[in-house]
């Protein structure tokens, strides 16, 4: 054990070390990169078919499009009762209500629970935090009786007005969040000044709180767009169909020579989700990292 | 109770104010409270109510005491819809969350490109509960799919996955894996609180990287953890869409992804057997309440909070 070779070794030590720390970033990129094209590859995969003459679905593994055609969109989008038009229309109108909805009310009970001080506030917090959890099923089948007395299947109603009342009660308790992280001093400079509950809310509040509303608001649009179960219940028309209700009763009704327009109407499905994502990421993952939803 | 303490110890230091503070409260709380009454726990009350009763929309609901659920207690097929539901539960989301926190960790220790990477695998999660991905898995697990056109590439022949009832499930499996990102992104939120000192003491130590892993990371996380384990659970308890798509409707083949919730639907919405599908609600109600309480119970013993 002399001096040299504890030397040596703690340079061969070093060296090797010098080596692993200028390969393993490079090793991280490949292994990531490499898994996240096998995750979207089926994605992707789903684009380029759709672009592609029919039956090559089943043939052709590969993403490089040789030949160009945009068939499967035109046939895709006149293949069922309506045009598809029709389904974007009605999930528009869908998606807007429930945004709305979720806008209005749930910022008002957020307000209640970070600001007010009311008797019954911490039960009826306790109340709103559990009614999160509680499983839709537990209620559809009354909901379904009350909202088919009242006329209302096969209207946009049974999945607009819940959301007015706030029954999404998530984006109340990222709204009470937010609000919490507002110095209260901003509510008192316009108590002195002579604002009142209301105009506190409407002046101070609501102001600040839009990057809050601009989370429910991307969060709305994608979890309604995407909604099934309720849609399917509550749409039995046709003409009322919404994008995804549509989608489903495409695999009901065609054979595998259709596939391909199958494809590329799903692609059409998925655009308004992908663009609310590339316009919408920073709020997501901010929503998400702070309140813990889906 | 919390309430009424709270409203004394109001009045004792408010007398003035507190009534106006009442008014605006309830006034702001007025159409959460009404969505509430009128959409949540009216219905709820009603349907177990229901549960009680034989009742096809056309007749009036009958009184049947718990025939309803004597005859869950004989009916095979919701015996199978439970098993294929535990099965998905309790292989889906362990595996979900053990690829969640190995991306968060890795994604965690500074690599460039660390907002790129997130995006990208937190986007499945936004797309993944669409039919137009059920409709996609169907394809990709078809007899004639995309897998089994990359397996015959390196000479493999595959079989029709989801036509074949004992791997039907698994490809449900793999699309709840499949959306592992928002539980990613959670634990990245989680890994950012863990103070760096601690890893520079255990590196000073000597400490390796599992060590570190071990010893700092796992503990520490354990709150996130448990967490995500608690809201995956709940969440896939109630999965629906993709089996319902994916199986065309029908839950199978042979009832291999019969979950409870399609079951519920195919009693209540397809055969408007409405006493028995709420009998089945509230059963679901329970089964959830009972694993979320089973969690918290468990969670003494091996969550760990810093403070």
């Amino acid at each position: 054990m002399t001096t040299e070779t504890l030397h040596r070794s703690l340079a061969a030590r070093r060296a090797s070390g010098v080596t692993w720390a200028r390969i393993r970033p490079l090793v991280i990129h490949v292994l990531l990169a490499g898994s996240a094209l096998v995750m979207l590859y089926p994605v992707i995969w789903m684009v380029v078919s759709s672009l592609r003459p029919g039956n090559e679905i089943f043939r052709d593994p590969g993403i490089l499009i040789k030949d160009l055609r945009i068939e499967n969109y035109r046939v895709g989008w006149h293949a069922l009762t309506e045009p598809f038009t029709r389904y974007l229309l009605n999930s528009g109108i869908v998606v807007l209500g429930s945004i709305l909805g979720n806008l209005v009310s749930c910022s008002m009970a957020a307000y209640a629970f970070a600001r007010l001080e009311f008797a019954g506030k911490k039960f009826w917090f306790a109340i709103m935090l559990l009614s999160i959890m509680l499983p839709i099923h537990v209620v559809i089948v009354p909901q379904y009786i009350l909202f088919s007395n009242l006329g209302w299947i096969n209207t946009v109603l049974p999945l607009i007005v819940p959301k007015l009342l706030a029954t999404d009660a998530f984006f109340v308790f990222l709204m009470v969040q937010f609000i919490r992280g507002i110095p209260r001093e901003l509510d008192e400079a316009a108590r002195i000044d002579g604002c009142g509950k209301a105009s506190i809310f409407l002046r101070i509040i609501l102001p600040l709180m839009v990057p809050a509303l601009a989370t429910t608001t991307i969060f709305t649009f994608i979890w309604t767009w995407n909604d099934f179960f309720s849609q399917l219940i509550y749409l039995t028309d046709p003409h009322m169909y919404t994008v995804p209700v549509a989608l489903r009763s495409f695999v009901d009704s065609t054979s595998s020579s259709s596939w391909g327009s199958m494809f590329a109407m799903s692609v059409v499905s998925l655009v308004p989700v992908f663009l609310a994502f590339l316009l919408g990421q920073r709020f997501l993952i901010k929503g998400i990292a702070t309140t813990g939803i889906k | 109770m919390s309430a009424l303490g709270e409203l004394g110890s109001l009045r004792g230091k408010k007398p003035v104010g507190q009534k106006k503070d009442n008014l605006a409260g309830y006034l702001f709380l007025a159409p959460w409270l009404l969505g509430l009454f009128l959409i949540t726990i009216g219905p709820m009350v009603a349907s177990l109510y229901l549960s009680f009763t034989d009742y096809n929309l056309i007749q009036a609901p009958k009184w049947i005491g718990l025939e309803n659920f004597t005859r869950m207690l004989s009916d095979e097929r919701l015996h199978n819809s439970l098993r294929v539901t535990f099965t998905y539960v309790f292989v889906s989301v362990p595996l979900q969350l053990a690829i969640a926190l190995l991306l968060a960790v890795v994604l965690d220790r500074g690599v460039r490109g660390m907002a790129f990477y997130r995006s990208v695998f937190y986007l499945p999660s936004l797309l993944g509960s669409s039919v137009a991905i059920a409709i996609l898995w169907r394809q990709v697990f078809g007899t004639t799919g995309l897998l089994n056109q990359v397996l015959d590439v390196f000479g493999i022949e595959g079989k029709g996955w989801i036509s074949d009832p004992s791997t039907a499930l698994g490809t449900l499996v793999v699309l709840n894996v499949w959306t592992f990102g928002s539980p990613m992104v959670i634990f990245l939120a989680g890994l950012r609180q863990i103070p760096t000192m601690y890893y520079e003491a255990a590196s000073v130590d000597g400490a390796g990287v599992l060590r570190r892993f071990f010893s700092i990371t796992l503990p520490l996380l354990t709150p996130i953890i448990f967490f995500n384990l608690v809201l995956q659970i709940i969440h896939a308890f109630q999965s629906f869409t993709q089996a319902f798509v994916v199986s065309g409707g029908s839950g199978g083949p042979s009832d291999s992804t019969m979950f409870f919730t399609l079951y519920l639907y195919d009693r209540g919405f397809g055969n408007f057997d409405m006493g028995y599908a709420s009998a089945m609600a509230w059963f679901l109600l329970v089964i959830i309440g009972v694993f979320t309480a089973a969690n918290f119970f468990a969670s003494k013993y091996w969550v760990f909070y810093d403070d």
